[in-house]
């Protein structure tokens, strides 16, 4: 099997006493979309964090196209293809959306021109052209999601790491952008995402890892995880597992 | 080009005022006021589009002052290598003072008190040292001709300082269609972002640094050499950091005319209050306090920025107007 394009090698990261993550592994296949779940709490953001290289773990190794890229800085990680989005949206509230995905799309692009033209071009792929001169303060939680991923796609990134872009969006603006994600993997953009709308991990994802308390409890297809017992107790609390069954079987 | 042309317009029509018959003692304002527009177009590059509000671009001033001055002085360096040198030295104190802050991430305020440090100490040193002439000064010697950067005319002085601020006035224009520019207004608005999307923050925020350093020593060069003489409270002092950060936020900051547009018209009411109120001590600071307040209410964009929404507003009420009447008619 080829190498996988990014693996998380028994990752820690401590806060004092609090272990936030606690030998976490996994990894994510090259053109695949892999989601990472867990309820509120559970680390992932820290370890998308630790990823993309906000954070130096306190134990463990990231590898990336197989580099060891443990604690480099992110803007060098960006320049070699990984790209995230932010769970609160960053986007540069000053500027316009165009001049916004232009700013990611500058990484690859010198000329103005260039640079331009690829953020037009990117808005109109994620349905953003007509906010193209709006500035970015202006715009609806919904539209400031596609924004934060129109940025990073902007930087053509070989993985993209999506942190919650759907939560806040009303269904049907989790229906238009399903299609949207899938077409970036598609064009060869392997992708990881953290997500709690269930509806969208499970039509999205090839590969599904839950993380509970800082460590990896299930990994595996969409259709396994939802029936796993150590994965419903995870979200629900003991014993739940053996309630959601009696429940089931009486149904 | 569409970009500079705004540039090169008000350059040309300002150029023409020594023609109109304008005296010595106007002229001797323009050239104060350009003197500051240029000080403060340094500060802009930093503070305007990079968002690193500094306090003390006195030290790079002061330092572009002091190198221009004493190298002639002391070491018989022709006038122009001084002036030279100084924006160079100038540019050296910015990239120092710039890798030391931003290494240690210092932002906000904390970056504002230790670049108001930096000046400060620099005034402290300038003030007992032996080669800046101490609590004395450095005077350059009065020597009228072009070879030593002296001139009879004002008028000469006047253009000359017109171009450099008109050069700095590009460099702005410059920096808003460039990659480097537009990470530098990335910084600003969000550096976490920026960092996300590959900016390399520190290394983007220390060439803004040196280069509106040099531009800000250009301004000191020109000032050693219009009125021949500097000392510590002049080079250093507070008044030129305040003055170099209060017309480019009166004119509109992150903007390629509000540093011209804001030492004018922050020059012009300090003027006005001194006629007024007469030689009252204090009275210009106090008019610069009340702008200060004034546009910080009413115009957080500046000058520039309430100009430009005041005419886009005017631009869709017409075009609305325009909609209407042709769906009546």
């Amino acid at each position: 099997m080829a190498e996988p394009l990014l693996r998380v090698d028994q990752v820690s990261q401590h806060f004092g006493g609090l272990r936030a993550v606690d030998s976490a592994s996994f990894d994510v296949e090259a053109q695949s979309i892999t989601a990472l779940i867990g309820p509120n709490g559970a680390g992932k953001t820290t370890l998308f964090s630790i990823i993309s290289g906000f954070q130096t773990p306190t134990q463990g190794h990231i590898y990336f196209a197989s580099q060891n890229i443990t604690g480099r800085a992110p803007h060098l990680l960006a320049r070699q293809g990984l790209a995230r989005t932010f769970q609160i949206v960053q986007p540069f509230v000053g500027l316009s959306v165009r001049d916004n995905i232009a700013i990611g799309a500058y990484l690859r692009h010198r000329p103005r021109e260039q640079a331009m033209a690829t953020a037009n071009e990117i808005a109109e792929r994620l349905g953003l052209g007509r906010y193209l001169d709006r500035p970015a303060g202006t715009l609806t939680v919904g539209t400031r999601k596609r924004l934060e991923l129109a940025r990073a796609l902007a930087t053509s990134p070989r993985l993209l790491l999506l942190d919650e872009v759907m939560a806040g969006l009303n269904p049907s603006e989790v229906r238009d952008l399903l299609p949207a994600i899938r077409a970036i993997r598609d064009q060869g953009t392997t992708i990881l995402l953290i997500e709690h709308v269930m509806q969208a991990v499970m039509t999205l994802s090839d590969r599904i890892f839950v993380l509970a308390e800082g460590k990896i409890i299930a990994s595996g297809r969409p259709e396994s995880i939802v029936d796993n017992a150590q994965v419903i107790e995870a979200y629900l609390g003991e014993g739940a597992a053996l309630e959601y069954g009696k429940s089931g079987r009486a149904s | 080009m569409k970009a500079l042309l705004p540039v090169l317009i008000v350059t040309a029509a300002i150029a023409c005022i020594p023609f109109l018959g304008a005296s010595n003692v106007t002229l001797n304002f323009l050239i104060v006021a350009l003197l500051i527009a240029l000080a403060g177009q340094g500060w802009n590059i930093l503070g305007g589009y990079g968002g690193q509000y500094s306090f003390g671009h006195a030290a790079f001033f002061g330092t572009g002052a002091y190198v221009n001055a004493i190298l002639q002085v002391r070491y018989g360096v022709n006038a122009w290598l001084g002036f030279v040198a100084g924006i160079a030295a100038g540019a050296l104190v910015g990239a120092i003072i710039g890798s030391l802050a931003f290494r240690s991430g210092l932002k906000g305020s904390y970056f504002a008190l230790v670049t108001l440090a930096f000046a400060e100490v620099l005034r402290i040193v300038a003030s007992v040292t032996p080669i800046t002439g101490a609590g004395v000064g450095t005077l350059i010697k009065l020597d009228l001709r072009p070879e030593a950067f002296q001139f009879q005319s004002r008028a000469v002085f006047f253009w000359i300082i017109l171009v450099l601020v008109s050069v700095s006035l590009l460099i702005a224009a410059w920096l808003e269609q460039t990659r480097f520019g537009a990470w530098l207004t990335a910084i600003r608005e969000n550096e976490d972002s920026a960092r996300a999307l590959g900016v390399d923050v520190f290394s983007v925020k220390l060439r803004a640094m040196i280069l509106s350093a040099a531009i800000t020593a250009s301004a000191g060069c020109f000032y050693a050499q219009y009125f021949l003489f500097v000392d510590s409270t002049i080079a250093f002092g507070s008044w030129i950091s305040v003055e170099a950060l209060l017309g480019p936020i009166v004119g509109g900051s992150g903007t390629v005319l509000g540093p011209l547009v804001g030492a004018l018209v922050v020059r012009v009411l300090g003027e006005a209050a001194k006629l007024v109120a007469g030689d009252a001590p204090g009275i210009d600071l106090a008019i610069y306090g009340a702008a200060l307040v004034g546009v910080v209410a009413f115009a957080p964009h500046g000058i520039v920025g309430l100009a430009t929404s005041l005419s886009a507003r005017l631009r869709s009420r017409r075009s609305e107007a325009m909609a209407g009447s042709v769906r009546h008619g």
